[in-house]
């Protein structure tokens, strides 16, 4: 991949904000839609559709793409707009979120909206499609490399660890996951007051290493530190790598960071409004209004 | 009728046939490979052989992820197995986005080699039927295992279920037999009663059919070994010819074939029927013929409902 230069970052920082406004603006106008979560992962989506993965938004079956998986897939609006200001399908069709007969579904479908390359939704499913991908590049001699984002709450279905135990075994150092690691799920986070809700995964990089992975940490906003992680990743030879991505659910709007109530939330028009002139986007709302 | 090879054996070296000729073709084992004789891939072709251990749910899953470059993958466990461990990752990476893979049951039915009810698969047809998308087919014998295996690499772009058996039994088939996805097989032809049997209860009912004619009843015999889509035609033309309707499955009799025939005849052409199958119960370990007599899976039990439609 090309260097990322300070130019460069504060491009792809200005778009990641744009991507967050597109977010929130989106959920608002279909009156569904989750929040912390698509906002927890959008400097990642906005650093690897920008700049790490090899993508041609005209060609989105073009067969040595790099291939990538949102298994926590409730975050796909956040996925939908990134794809959309890559240039995928007019920026205008985020408002058709969750409508019928729209190509923006609830949760990633392969089948209807260009760019998405598996589709998830139903929680820890991400990764074994993923692991397929990498071993299937192999048999065809294929150099393109797949990358899969985690959920920490999905991490707690079994069949996160089959895959991370398969893939090992394979020694795919062509695939990459990524934990999207902001501590807090529907219904759990650290500290919460009650003892039967509990927090997702706790010390991932022991148990990933266990399972036969390189582990790298990083911090999952600040792009230039993430980039570089998967520069570590795509140099890694004989193994599977998992990427923990330290991040915040919500970030970017300060009354939404780290609450759990914004899991799954729709902003109010006054919300919307502060949350917009925060992320310095308050333009877009013109555009909200004209989209309605 | 001749002794036969069994329906396993003839699974694995089809594939063996269909990855020489075809480089697409894969196969998905799930630690059981000496079993459901994946196995004569993993000897004979290992560089298209991925064994995935015991973890069914990972495994359908990576089916998915090769299905999408183009690999056409078999996922290969006990039916068991293949219908439960592993449903809902059939249902939302394989079925929902049609992805083409080939999901086979071994042991499927009561026949399972003494292993009892946590091996017996009483209900992976119904469950399959229910899934979008699914193709659903049981062969009668190993011949139409190969053809229909075939069928599902060429003729199809989309998930099935190929519902297979362990033992050895009888051969029906010969090479000329030509297999069509979705069609039924008319395999006698009378007019008292119709039999309609799928996977190797087709092969009962040619039993059963023998003893009826011994009595003087003329049966009509329908094998129908693909159960989704169901070949509506077929049956409605056996219960118009014959008014009287007998099927027969290895498998419950709630929502298998006997369902979907009991679905298709309530909706166009009401007939009496009796459902030989498994009667909404698990089973247990012993023998064959002890497991098929106890549970009424015998050619005897298919000519009784016969007989009862009769009288």
């Amino acid at each position: 991949m090309e260097p990322l230069t300070p130019q460069r970052l504060k491009e792809l920082e200005e778009v990641a904000a744009r991507v967050r406004a597109r977010i929130l603006l989106a959920v608002h106008h279909a009156g569904a839609g989750h929040v912390g979560g698509p906002l927890s992962c959008t400097d990642m989506l906005v650093a690897l559709y920008f700049h790490i993965l090899n993508v041609d938004p005209n060609r989105p079956d073009w067969e040595d793409r790099d291939r990538f998986i949102l298994s926590k897939g409730h975050s796909t609006i956040a996925l939908y707009t990134v794809l959309a200001e890559r240039g995928y399908f007019p920026l205008e069709e985020l408002f058709t979120f969750d409508a019928i007969d729209s190509r923006m579904q609830g949760h990633p479908d392969m089948t209807k909206t260009p760019g998405i390359d598996m589709s998830s939704g139903s929680l820890g499913q991400g990764l074994s499609p993923g692991l397929g991908m990498a071993l299937g590049a192999r048999l065809l001699g294929k150099s393109f490399r797949t990358y899969v984002i985690l959920g920490d709450g999905e991490s707690q279905e079994g069949q996160i660890w089959e895959a991370a135990f398969v893939a090992a075994r394979y020694q795919l150092d062509n695939l990459t996951a990524i934990l999207d690691y902001n501590g807090l799920q529907q219904y759990g986070w650290r500290n919460a007051p009650g003892e039967h809700m509990f927090p997702p995964i706790e010390n991932p990089a022991q148990k990933w290493q266990a399972f036969g992975w390189r582990v790298i940490e990083t911090d999952g906003h600040d792009m230039a530190q993430f980039t570089a992680a998967v520069e570590e990743a795509q140099t890694t030879r004989g193994k599977p790598t998992l990427i923990i991505a330290h991040t915040v659910k919500g970030k970017g709007v300060s009354f939404m960071e780290d609450q759990y109530d914004w899991h799954a939330r729709v902003p109010t028009q006054q919300e919307l409004v502060a949350a917009l002139t925060e992320l310095g986007q308050s333009d877009l709302l013109a555009v909200s209004q004209g989209g309605d | 009728m001749t002794t036969t090879k069994a329906q396993r054996v003839a699974f694995g070296e089809t594939l063996v046939e269909l990855i020489d000729q075809d480089p697409r073709i894969l196969v998905l084992d799930g630690d059981l490979a000496n079993s459901t004789r994946a196995d004569i891939v993993a000897n004979a072709r290992p560089e298209r052989f991925f064994e995935m251990g015991i973890a069914e749910q990972n495994m359908a899953g990576v089916a998915a992820g090769l299905a999408t470059l183009g690999f056409i993958p078999f996922i290969s466990t006990f039916a068991a197995f293949s219908a439960k461990r592993d449903l809902d990752q059939i249902r939302v990476v394989i079925a929902q986005p049609g992805l083409h893979v080939i999901i086979t049951g071994a042991y499927s039915g009561i026949l399972t080699g003494k292993t009892g009810k946590t091996h017996q698969s009483v209900e992976d047809i119904t469950i399959f039927r229910a899934m979008p998308n699914m193709t659903v087919v049981a062969p009668a014998d190993d011949v139409e295992v190969r053809k229909a295996m075939h069928a599902l690499v060429y003729d199809l772009n989309g998930p099935a279920y190929l519902r297979l058996t362990r033992d050895p039994y009888k051969t029906i088939f010969d090479d000329s037999y030509h297999f069509r996805i979705g069609k039924g097989v008319v395999l006698a032809d009378g007019e008292d009663v119709a039999l309609i049997g799928t996977g190797e209860q087709t092969v009962r009912c040619l039993e059963a059919a023998d003893l009826l004619a011994a009595e003087g009843i003329r049966a009509y015999v329908l094998h129908l070994p693909t159960i989704k889509p169901l070949d509506e035609e077929a049956i409605i033309y056996a219960a118009r010819r014959t008014g009287r309707v007998v099927t027969a499955e290895d498998h419950t009799i709630l929502g298998g074939l006997g369902g979907a025939v009991a679905e298709t005849l309530g909706e166009h052409y009401p007939t009496p029927m009796k459902r030989v199958g498994w009667r909404d119960v698990y089973g247990e370990s012993a023998d064959n013929n002890a497991l098929l007599e106890k549970y009424g899976l015998t050619p005897r039990h298919i000519a009784e409902a016969a007989k009862a439609l009769l009288k």
